[in-house]
């Protein structure tokens, strides 16, 4: 009897703490976030979660880019471009209003281009306004860009975060509560925990709005985040941290795992400035020495695309260059010692990304049996900036660029981390970022692919691939990313 | 008395001055740079030349210190370099998770070593005591990590009891404790089992001594002697490792609140040392030393309750 007591006590105590379930309301989703920001401006911080969240949900741009990489129309409904390519002419969304109810005109336009482009700007990208000559309003609902320069990307790149258009009057707090002109509003940020958008009832396309409430929740540890997608508490997590424990989800006939493309080139960079790297048979040897299969089956679960060269499988331009250099130890430790750096011991700095760290493991036995000893020291972001980035002190490092179109990093020369230096490269990529014909440019990022592969500039390793976990219920959501961002005007719940 | 507590204040400070020295160097030491941080791979010179002005980099070290020590002074601890919001309000909107939890896991502490380690020394030698000394090794041997991860498996995905993580403030009181429970559990496991196995000993020490018979003899309950008689005579070594567990609780919650995704204090720092966030490090840090240096003070004040021929020595 006493135990009847007890457990009626109990369930009585279980239902006043409100232990069962509650299904949420369909038109609200619950995002799992890995990275959480400090600030939410992506004019003034890289941090990818900030487009992530925040760039065509709350910020929009003068345009948008497509889930298949082509430019679209946003802010600017229309635009016009003269025949030398210098002058662009954008025609303005009308009646478009901030969150804060100001409305948007040319004038916040030039503002935010000039804030960009200003000499004290902190734009995280403010090479991409660098082509620039001046804004001017033509009247309140047209603006004329005229550029210094062709930029071939100049289109595309008004497409992301850092040219989001953000009002005077909201600015200075975009940090903490941004106001932007998209399909959902700021609501809440309870730092460490989660971040909430609600739907913008003033949106210009509000019809196409299936979602009231968004709620982004930061879990950083990938156990965490499984237990959270498996007590479902999150309805998507779309990028998930660990490709090992996918596994069960495809099992879990309420989940359904994405495997989607991004731009980003994981490569094992090599200081080509620095001995023996500045000895392009020694990179070809390292080239030869790295198994591409064996690091995406142990280090990605074979969830990845293997690449050739510094461009994406799924771009328009791509050319499949991963048997140039064979997996072949043998060959690769007769090169190792015909250039006397057999033996020899070298750093293998790593940042903190579960990609490159077990990259870094595969690659080091594989450097190993090749006759060259790497020491992989595992290094924290703030240091890997620093030391290897800025201050370009390492041996070989491992990093996805997930930046689109960045061919031009091999242009950058000596100043940048590579410590890669070639006119050729140089002058090709001059040509490339100006070539407004795309049949044209194409031919040429060909050219381009087949010269760093020829170089063997890095040793080229795989395609970050984009891995999400979503409830069945979850629809519309980006498979693949372009840019860092995901629009969610077009995700519904069920 | 009174020479005591001067003597105390006066090394409470000097910790204090100590430890914003060392870590406002360690900061400095540490390889890294907060604009390049908050500013990524494609930032220009330009655009990181101007962010440094900004956060007030470029000033000379010295200056900097001291244009600290002078804010704190009163009360003013400056702008997160990150968060770009005052860092008051960082530490204050996260003050209250990790409180409650560190707190919570010190009392359930409490309550499960003293029961355990008191059950365990008056069944000195029977199977009750090895059963829960067995169980308080293995405790001690598992990460906490770990157990909260088996613990979140168990009541949050496959029972659905309580929430997998996350806090949802004391604004919801109901969800707040209910997503406390599991945190608080978890911390609380692993450091009984140390307690437990102190309190076991210092218990059977008193219980050989003479009072203890004496007691029993004159014909008291078991439960009486233990709880009235031994305890309190155990207590002096309990209190000592309370004190250190309590520092250890503290910090232990920087782990527990990334496996259970909270909004406290741990999660804070774990980014600031990240972003190079000095001024946001610097008061953490602070606050930390603040919180371990008063519960040594504490419990060198319990000694004296505790034992009142302390008093004399102090």
């Amino acid at each position: 009897m006493m135990h009847v007591q007890k457990s009626l006590k109990f369930a009585a105590f279980a239902l006043a703490l409100g232990l069962s379930a509650t299904a949420a309301s369909s038109a609200d989703l619950v995002i799992g976030m890995q990275q959480e920001p400090t600030s939410l401006d992506p004019t003034a911080d890289a941090t990818a979660s900030i487009d992530a969240m925040m760039t065509m949900n709350v910020y929009e741009a003068l345009t948008i880019i497509a889930e298949n990489g082509e430019v679209q129309p946003n802010l600017a409904t229309a635009w016009k471009v003269s025949d030398d390519g210098l002058t662009y002419t954008f025609t303005l969304a009308e009646g478009v209003k901030f969150h804060d109810g100001t409305t948007l005109d040319a004038q916040d336009v030039i503002f935010s281009f000039e804030r960009a482009m200003a000499e004290d700007s902190v734009n995280p990208s403010k090479d991409i306004f660098k082509p620039i000559e001046s804004v001017t309003a033509l009247d309140a609902g047209t603006i004329e860009i005229k550029l210094k320069n062709k930029d071939a990307f100049f289109l595309f790149n008004m497409g992301q975060g850092d040219s989001a258009i953000v009002g005077a009057e909201s600015v200075a707090t975009n940090n903490a509560k941004p106001v932007g002109t998209g399909p959902f509003k700021f609501d809440s940020w309870t730092r460490g925990d989660r971040l909430t958008l609600v739907k913008n009832p003033d949106y210009r396309d509000a019809d196409a709005v299936a979602l009231d409430k968004v709620t982004f929740r930061f879990i950083s540890d990938p156990a965490a985040a499984t237990a959270a997608m498996m007590a479902e508490e999150l309805d998507a997590f779309p990028g998930f941290p660990a490709p090992e424990l996918l596994e069960q989800f495809e099992a879990d006939p309420r989940f359904r795992v994405n495997q989607g493309n991004t731009e980003g080139e994981v490569i094992l960079a090599m200081n080509n400035a620095k001995p023996p790297f500045d000895n392009v048979e020694v990179r070809r040897a390292v080239s030869m020495a790295i198994n591409r299969d064996e690091i995406i089956d142990g280090a990605m679960y074979g969830k990845a695309t293997p690449i050739g060269s510094f461009y994406p499988p799924h771009g328009k331009a791509y050319v499949d260059l991963t048997g140039v250099y064979p997996p072949d130890t043998a060959k690769a430790k007769a090169m190792f010692e015909a250039e006397g750096v057999a033996g020899q011991t070298m750093t293998l700095r790593v940042p903190p990304f579960p990609y490159a760290m077990r990259s870094a493991e595969i690659i080091q036995a594989q450097l190993a049996d090749a006759g060259i000893d790497a020491k992989v020291e595992n290094v924290e972001w703030g240091f890997w900036i620093d030391e290897i980035y800025k201050k370009h002190n390492y041996d070989m490092t491992i990093i996805a660029h997930t930046s689109p179109n960045d061919m031009g990093n091999f242009a950058r020369g000596p100043k940048y981390f590579y410590g890669y230096d070639d006119p050729k490269m140089t002058a090709l990529w001059e040509s490339i970022s100006t070539e407004a014909d795309p049949e044209k440019r194409n031919a040429l990022l060909k050219e381009g692919q087949e010269l760093l592969t020829e170089q063997a500039v890095h040793g080229f390793l795989f395609q970050l691939p984009l891995l999400g976990v979503f409830r069945n219920e979850v629809q519309g959501y980006w498979t693949s990313a372009p840019v860092l961002y995901t629009p969610l005007k077009g995700v519904s719940n069920g | 008395m009174m020479y005591f507590l001067i003597r105390r204040t006066v090394g409470f400070i000097a910790t204090l001055i100590a430890v914003s020295i060392v870590v406002f160097a360690v900061m400095n030491i540490l390889p890294g740079d907060p604009a390049l941080t908050i500013l990524g791979m494609d930032a220009t010179d330009d655009a990181l030349a101007a962010l440094r002005e900004d956060l007030g980099l470029n000033e000379p070290l010295l200056a900097r210190y001291f244009g600290w020590v002078a804010g704190a002074l009163t009360g003013d601890f400056g702008l997160s370099h990150s968060f770009r919001v005052p860092v008051s309000e960082l530490i204050s909107e996260r003050l209250a998770m990790t409180i409650s939890l560190a707190v919570a896991g010190m009392l359930l502490t409490l309550l499960i070593a003293l029961s355990v380690g008191i059950y365990a020394a008056s069944r000195h030698g029977k199977a009750g005591d090895w059963v829960t000394m067995f169980i308080s090794q293995l405790g001690i041997a598992v990460p906490a990590f770990w157990l909260s991860i088996l613990l979140v498996l168990l009541f949050a995905v496959n029972l659905r009891w309580l929430p997998p993580g996350g806090f949802p403030g004391w604004s919801e009181p109901v969800a707040a404790m209910r997503s406390l429970i599991l945190p608080t559990v978890a911390l609380a496991l692993v450091q009984s089992a140390v307690l437990a196995r102190v309190t076991r000993s210092s218990a059977l020490e008193v219980m050989r001594q003479d009072f203890t018979r004496t007691a029993r003899a004159s014909g008291l309950s078991q439960r009486r002697i233990l709880w009235r008689h031994v305890l309190p005579n155990a207590l002096v070594p309990i209190v000592t490792i309370v004190g250190m567990q309590f520092a250890a609780l503290v910090t232990g919650t920087i782990v527990i609140e990334n496996v259970f995704y909270l909004p406290g204090l741990g999660r804070l720092i774990f980014q600031s040392i990240a972003n190079r966030d000095l001024p946001t490090v610097q008061a953490l840090v602070m606050l930390f030393a603040i919180i371990v240096v008063t519960a040594n003070f504490v419990v060198d004040l319990l000694y004296v309750l505790i034992d009142p021929r302390l008093k004399a020595r102090a």
